[in-house]
């Protein structure tokens, strides 16, 4: 069992953690943070494969990837969570209006929108 | 989902994570063949700079880098397309207020000082960015509305400084014949240290302005109230 072997099934755990919560929690801000894991499991593997042995330099190539990756997946993340927080403001917008307009009916719309976002478990 | 259901994906998940273990196991215990580390490593002194890693980002995937700016900037520009910035946070206390006024400059001259260090040693433009993108939040936490960036027209500007100067100067070494993004020997490391400078102040300005979440608030174009403005108000 190399530490290199170790290291990159550390990240290979992170990742099949990280996929198990994407797949199964429904609340897009837990997926969100589901796929940054995989992400970060992913990044884990690279550095453990740079590893060439004892005495001789790890692979460039693998630390260069990781280090653009890193700031690409913030970029990306960000732009997911102001996504995110457009969509629920929208959402508590329309069951709002739908609550002036229809009475008792868009309480249940409301309760909709609400169980779509965090389901009671 | 009901709990079958994710007990179910559980097991899955688990055999393809047993499945990646066996692959990278039997991948890491064969003879390594030919890698490229050989090759990054052969032509480091051709490079203009002398840390590998450096070398692989700027010279040798210099492509790779430069689309890397242009995802920045395209994710940049879905949150602005997005609508206005949320308001910022209250101003801060006494100890967050002392605490910026210290921690900021201090990641200010850190990121200068990576990025002159990224040529031979670990550092470069993409870790002087995140510092500076860190020392942007901590203001935007602070209050600052803006997360120390300037008017909405100078960030336009910095943002696309990244793409903007790499773009140039692949154009430029192709006119004059060397090759889009490849550099001569003699003037590599100073071509190498100008993208690393502008593509610092790009990732620094867009990671911050990522943090504050919408177009820059100010002299923003005017615009009727939609729903959704209505919603945060």
């Amino acid at each position: 069992m190399s530490p290199a072997f170790l290291y990159g099934g550390a990240g290979i755990l992170l990742f099949a953690l990280g996929l198990w919560s994407f797949l199964v929690h429904e609340p897009l801000l837990r997926k969100l943070i589901g796929f940054n894991i995989m992400g970060s499991g992913v990044f884990h593997l690279f550095i453990a494969i740079a590893h060439r042995g004892d005495g001789l330099p790890p692979d460039p190539v693998p630390h260069a990837l990781v280090l653009t990756g890193i700031v690409v997946a913030v970029s990306a993340t960000a732009l997911a969570l102001a996504l995110n927080s457009r969509l629920e403001a929208a959402d508590a917008n329309a069951s709002a209006s739908a609550h002036q307009t229809h009475g008792r009916g868009a309480d249940e719309h409301a309760d909709d929108a609400k169980r779509r976002r965090w389901p009671t478990r | 989902m009901n709990r079958d259901l994710s007990l179910l994906i559980g097991i899955l998940v688990s055999l393809f994570a047993v499945l990646l273990l066996w692959i990278v196991y039997i991948t890491l215990s064969a003879e390594t063949g030919p890698r490229l580390a050989t090759l990054a490593l052969e032509q480091l002194p051709e490079s203009g700079v002398s840390h590998p890693v450096t070398a692989v980002l700027l010279n040798y995937r210099a492509y790779d880098t430069l689309l890397e700016l242009a995802v920045l900037l395209a994710a940049l520009l879905g949150i602005w397309s997005l609508g206005p910035a949320p308001a910022g946070f209250q101003l801060a206390g006494p100890a967050l207020a002392v605490m910026a006024r210290w921690i900021v400059p201090l990641a200010i001259l850190t990121g200068g000082y990576l990025l002159w260090v990224g040529g031979h040693a670990p550092g470069g433009a993409f870790q002087a960015g995140a510092l500076l993108g860190s020392a942007g939040v901590i203001l935007r936490l602070a209050g600052h509305p803006r997360a120390g960036l300037p008017s909405e027209e100078a960030q336009r500007w910095l943002v696309v400084a990244g793409v903007g100067v790499f773009v140039l100067i692949g154009l430029l070494l192709a006119a004059l014949g060397y090759g889009f993004l490849t550099y001569p020997k003699a003037g590599a490391k100073w071509l190498i240290l100008l993208i690393e400078t502008a593509a610092t102040l790009a990732i620094g300005a867009t990671l911050a302005a990522a943090y504050v979440g919408g177009r820059p608030l100010g002299a923003a174009p005017p615009s009727t109230p939609t729903p959704t403005e209505d919603a945060r108000a």
